[in-house]
């Protein structure tokens, strides 16, 4: 199949950037979105041109390191969610003409092309997102039991693959959905209880200060790769409100 | 030079104890006085940093990737295999070492292996303390299934992605040491060079991916957790960026590099669909406990799949190996499939291909059993080739997935630089000639969370006051050649586009150096690869610059790298006469055309000193010691 | 009492405190409808009941002294409801300063889209609304102490009408999206109950939506006259 293609082009940070629009050729309808941007960038650098850079690595929708807006939305699928690098070209249709941008963020600066600096995600992290246990301290691994259920609901959470396609859709630009699957995920399981009033608060004091605030709109939910409910941003308010109406202590002992 | 595997003496079960003993301790105020470089944050390089961090020294932890959540570690689906023996079916840390050297068709250390089966079990204690969702039974206790050629259930998994479960899980620890400030984490970084000064590893070259700047870095060691090089042939399972520069380059720098012929090609893969592929997706092995595998029994049979009838299927695997069956072992499997394709009866569009059909288990167990089962890998497979595997088998190929070569290191993770440790898949170390199933997690994590952070106070305590700066001339030196070869690159301004090359070095190994070998291939293969070289060094177009950020050059630079890699691949192919696990020679082989090893003449590791780039590497053999276990044909018939 | 000030600083401290606002004023709007029903049982009645209200709690409070108590907490609310919406949107405009050439929403409802624009209208029509059936200034021919009265001849004027329908469908909106808003920004959630939280919110968005306009078009149908 044959295409045109309007890709955000941009040198660096700093660089004023537009639109180029390109033709992809013969495009196999079973190739992925990445395939086809490959095939784009070979046929660019024969031609002498630079090759259109974006991120990638795993290309099997895990590592979270792909992700574009695509005619309007994050990572491109208007059905079921999935990572740029699941999405197929059976999916347009020919003479398709469509449109590549950045994730767009303050907190996700440019960094050339289709690639944007994501590390504020990690920064959230950082911010309380672990267990504290150091490595050689661990209990017998059977020693707590965890319903099958509550475990589920956690891996759920867990599945959460950092792309920052909430981010880049929700037109607040807001990391709740992200964060409230790390909340979550170890909220839910007994051993994240000792810090779970402490870990909230932090984790989003340190995202307010980057990112947007939540207005319900469930366009995050919508675009997630591994689609994680906006419930769970319920879970985190809820665990946020009730960590600010503790007291210190009481926070500090777990209760 | 000599090879020392420094395994501690005395019996197999108190090695390990034995060798924590004699390590000379780091005095707890001093660790934050050393500095250490760890590459890599997967499962090996992340659980290290994070440790090492914990235990107080100062860590610098580099990755390429733009988080180091993002190694490829991430992708491992199946599980992690661990003695825990919690189904009561009669496994051991015994066990689990005899299965992984049996797996492994003897030639992996046994004291090694055996220090890998112990500490499997501390690392699901780990784990789950760090918050790691296993799936559990109703009852809340943890689950486990049985995977990849064993017959106990002794692996545990976090649906289709427990390594992504256990990456986060080292992530998170390692988020935690940054945010303590006990490691500087530098993404975006790609090791370019190894610094080595009065012979000990001592500080790395990066380039900096976002700005293009080339900087030097000094520390007290330098830990390698850098991952496997299964890229070399172009399509595999591993992810795009995976590569061998920091070991390749390391190698360069003085430390040998181990059985670099054992490769894994894994037996269930979505067969490529067209030339534009840019990777192949394994499908879990957890398949195989369900799925069986056939291919009609005459040639060029054109029939759907529901079109043939039982009797002229084949279902080989079970025929051949009746006890086995589906569950036959990742080298057998594969190389069996290969045959059938090879005789004419593969199927799908490219003959490339065999059924792996769902039909019976569904009939027997119900629909909702398996997707309660599978269901997220049948969907990945329908978006992937808009089948559905609940109607049409599905059809799988195998394509490379591991590697079990890689930099070799003695029992303590040092490879013979001193102070320059290896860890996960990017060291030779526990896995002989073939890893099995739900193996490589338990390996990346036991080094980086219980070996490796133990073992190095040995070397770091004879290092005090023995500090280096990165202003030494070695540090100049280095930055001056990989300046060099940026140039180099940028400046051939040839014709031809970097993945063209990688492709056709792929195509390469694949046709002589993949699932089967013999020495006239490997000799034209070597051929042919150093002309491709020559070609690439003249031809190669890479545009843009150095200064800036430039994905061309990054890939440009790690495929140079495979080009010297691939060379030695075949050597060590040829070397090796017999059959071993991953490594099938045609010419030796048995009257049924199993594997046949030659343990009096090839029972060693092999291990190649770089001598330059026109000189030929040169062989050290580390002889194999079998105290506990006794070397037999592997059979799973 | 810092944890106050700590609590409302944060984005969702002031999502709370949106919610708790909203459901304060959203249950004010309620009883309000349900008591501007009375305007369909005669004159005596809706007048009764506007007495009613001025004369509550007497004589443990004076006259009109719970209308006043209510006023003031249906200002407060109204106040650090607008005050949290701007604050919020002042943030979020911040976080994404660049927008997308292309944009598509997946999810996003249009009346989720329009909560700030459908906010500013709804309070623009509740300062009109004061002062024309309130106060009277804003009215033609108003009678203290007699609401039905003011109501009536107030709706037969039709563009007063249409200002009125209009500015409830936006409060219709304004409640779809809000009512169910609510439940998440106060951490209401619960695996049974969540399908019943979208079924409320559109429950009562289109029954005080439906009472409300049912007003002025009953008076220029000429039902109620
Ligand atoms: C699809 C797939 C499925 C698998 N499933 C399983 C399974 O079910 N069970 C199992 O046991 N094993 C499985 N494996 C194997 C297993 O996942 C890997 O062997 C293992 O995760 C490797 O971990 P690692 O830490 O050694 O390396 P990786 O996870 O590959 O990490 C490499 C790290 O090194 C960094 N790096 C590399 N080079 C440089 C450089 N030059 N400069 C800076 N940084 C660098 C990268 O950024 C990355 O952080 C699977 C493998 C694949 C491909
Ligand atoms: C000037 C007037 C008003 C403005 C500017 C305004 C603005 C907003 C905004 C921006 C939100 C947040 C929406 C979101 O989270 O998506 C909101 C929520 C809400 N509003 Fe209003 N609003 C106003 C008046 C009212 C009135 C009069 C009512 C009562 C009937 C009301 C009830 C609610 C409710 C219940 C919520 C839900 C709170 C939440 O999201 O948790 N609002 N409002
Ligand atoms: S490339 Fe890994 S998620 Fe898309």
């Amino acid at each position: 199949m044959n295409l045109t293609i309007h890709v955000w082009r941009q040198k660096s940070r700093e660089a004023k950037g537009g639109f180029v629009a390109y033709k992809a050729e013969n495009i196999s309808p079973d190739a992925s979105f990445l395939e086809m941007l490959d095939v784009v960038n070979e046929s660019l650098i024969e031609k002498g041109e630079e090759s259109i850079h974006f991120e990638h690595d795993c290309r099997e929708g895990i590592c979270g390191s792909c992700g574009m807006m695509i005619n309007g939305v994050a990572h491109g699928s208007r059905g079921k969610a999935m990572a740029t690098c699941q999405l197929h070209m059976r999916h347009f249709k020919e003479g398709d003409e469509v449109w590549v941008e950045p994730w767009r963020a303050r907190a996700f600066p440019i960094i050339k092309d289709l690639i944007v600096d994501r590390s504020g995600l990690d920064t959230i992290i950082q911010a309380g997102g672990f267990i504290s246990v150091n490595t050689g301290s661990a209990p017998e691994a059977n020693m707590i039991p965890i319903p099958k259920p509550v475990q589920e609901l956690s891996m759920d959470a867990a599945a959460c693959i950092q792309c920052g396609a909430c981010v880049a859709q929700c037109p607040n630009g807001a990391a709740q959905l992200f964060t409230s699957a790390k909340v979550s995920h170890l909220g839910l399981l007994p051993q994240g209880q000792p810090e779970r009033y402490e870990r909230v608060v932090r984790m989003v004091e340190v995202m307010e200060e980057m990112f947007g605030s939540c207005t319900m709109f469930g366009e995050c939910e919508a675009v997630c790769p591994k689609a994680i409910s906006i419930d769970f941003i319920a879970r985190m308010n809820r665990d946020f409100i009730a960590a600010k109406f503790k007291s210190q202590k009481e926070i500090s002992v777990g209760v | 030079m000599e090879l020392n595997s420094k395994t501690p003496p005395g019996p197999l079960a108190n090695k390990w104890e034995k060798a924590k003993a004699s390590y000379k301790l780091v005095n707890p105020s001093n660790k934050r006085k050393y500095d250490i470089i760890v590459v890599g944050a997967g499962l090996a390089g992340g659980a290290a940093a994070a440790t090492l961090g914990e235990l107080g020294y100062n860590v610098k932890c580099f990755v390429y990737h733009d988080s180091p959540r993002r190694a490829h570690s991430i992708a491992a689906q199946g599980g992690i295999n661990a003695a825990k023996n919690y189904r009561n079916d009669g496994d051991s840390i015994y066990r689990l070492f005899y299965d992984t050297i049996k797996g492994g068709d003897y030639r992996a250390r046994e004291a090694n292996v055996y220090r890998l089966a112990e500490l499997s079990v501390d690392i699901i204690d780990q784990a789950v303390a760090q918050g790691v969702p296993f799936a559990r039974e109703y009852g809340g206790s943890l689950d486990n299934r049985s995977f990849g050629g064993v017959q106990v259930s002794r692996t545990f998994y976090a649906r289709g992605q427990t390594g992504q479960q256990l990456l986060l899980g080292a992530f998170q620890a390692l988020e935690r040491q940054i945010a303590l400030g006990s490691v500087k984490m530098y993404p975006r970084h790609e090791m370019l060079d190894l610094v080595v000064v009065d012979g000990h590893a001592k500080g790395i070259i990066t380039r900096n991916l976002a700005t293009g700047r080339v900087e030097s870095h000094a520390a007290d060691a330098v830990v390698l957790g850098t991952g496997g090089y299964a890229n070399v042939f172009y399509l595999s399972t591993n992810a795009k960026a995976s590569n061998t520069t920091a070991i390749w380059r390391a190698h360069r720098r003085g430390a040998t590099f181990a059985n670099p012929c054992y490769t894994q090609i894994h037996p269930t893969c979505i067969p490529q669909s067209g030339d534009f592929q840019s990777k192949l997706t394994l499908m879990s092995e957890s398949l195989r406990n369900d799925g069986r595998i056939w291919v009609p029994k005459s040639k060029g049979d054109t029939r759907g799949p529901k079109q043939i009838p039982e009797s002229e299927r084949d279902y080989f695997l079970e025929r051949k190996y009746p006890s086995f069956g589906n569950l036959a072992p990742r080298d057998i499997a594969s190389r069996a499939s290969k045959e059938v394709c090879d005789e004419g009866r593969g199927v799908g569009a490219s003959g490339r291909g065999v059924y792996l059909d769902f039909a019976d288990a569904i009939s027997r167990l119900g629909r909702p059993t398996i997707e309660e089962r599978y269901g997220n890998l049948f969907e990945m497979y329908h978006d992937i080739t808009a089948e559905d595997p609940y109607e049409i088998p599905m059809r799988i190929y195998p394509a490379p997935h591991y590697t079990m070569g890689g930099l070799w290191v003695d029992y303590n993770l040092m490879s013979n630089v001193p102070g320059l440790y290896v860890i996960g898949e990017a060291n030779f170390s526990d896995h002989g000639a073939n890893r099995l199933g739900a193996s490589a997690l338990m390996q990346g994590l036991a080094d980086g969370y219980f070996v490796l952070p133990v073992s190095i106070g040995d070397y770091l305590a004879g290092q005090f006051g023995k500090k280096v700066d990165a202003g030494r001339p070695e540090f100049a030196a280095a930055t001056a050649e990989v300046q060099d070869r940026v140039s180099r690159l940028l400046g051939a301004k040839g014709t031809r586009t970097v993945d063209s090359f990688h492709r056709e070095l792929g195509g390469i190994m694949w046709d002589y150096c993949g699932m089967e070998r013999d020495a006239e291939g490997l000799r034209k293969a070597r051929t042919m690869v150093r002309e491709l070289r020559e070609k690439y060094w003249r031809e190669v177009k890479v545009l843009g610059e150095g200064e800036e950020p430039n994905q061309s050059l990054e890939k440009a630079g790690r495929v140079a790298d495979f080009f010297e890699l691939a060379d030695l691949m075949c050597l060590d192919a040829l070397q090796r006469e017999e059959s071993a696990g991953g490594h099938f020679r045609t010419e030796y082989q048995t009257a049924d055309g199993e594997a046949q090893r030659d343990d009096d003449k090839f029972r060693y590791v092999a291990a190649w000193e770089f001598t330059g780039e026109k000189s030929e590497p040169r062989l050290h053999k580390e002889p194999l010691e079998y105290e506990e276990v006794k070397l037999a044909t592997r059979s799973y018939k | 009492m810092t944890w106050v000030g700590n609590f409302y600083r944060s984005a969702i401290g002031k999502k709370a405190v949106m919610a708790v606002t909203g459901v304060i004023l959203f249950g004010w709007i309620f009883l309000h409808m349900v008591g501007n029903l009375k305007l369909y049982l005669g004159p005596e009645h809706l007048n009764e009941y506007a007495h009613w209200l001025q004369t509550l709690g007497s004589p443990a409070v004076p006259n009109k002294g719970m209308l006043w108590i209510s006023r003031i907490v249906l200002l407060v609310c109204v106040v650090f409801h607008i005050h949290s919406a701007v604050a919020l949107t002042i943030v979020n405009r911040k976080a994404r300063p660049v927008g997308y050439r292309d944009r598509d929403y997946l999810a996003a409802t249009y009346a989720a889209r329009t909560m700030r624009w459908g906010g500013v209208i709804i309070l623009l029509f509740v300062i009109y609304h004061l002062l024309h059936l309130t106060t009277g200034q804003a009215h033609r021919d108003f009678i203290e102490n007699d609401p039905y009265h003011n109501v009536v001849s107030g709706f037969q004027v039709w563009w007063v009408a249409a200002f009125y329908i209009i500015a409830n469908l936006a409060l219709g909106f304004h409640l779809f999206h809000g009512l169910w808003s609510m439940f998440n920004s106060l951490g209401l959630t619960h695996a049974r109950f969540n399908p019943w939280r979208r079924n409320f919110a559109t429950a009562f968005a289109i029954i005080i939506t439906a009472a409300n306009i049912s007003f002025p078009l009953a008076v220029l149908t000429g039902i109620v006259r």
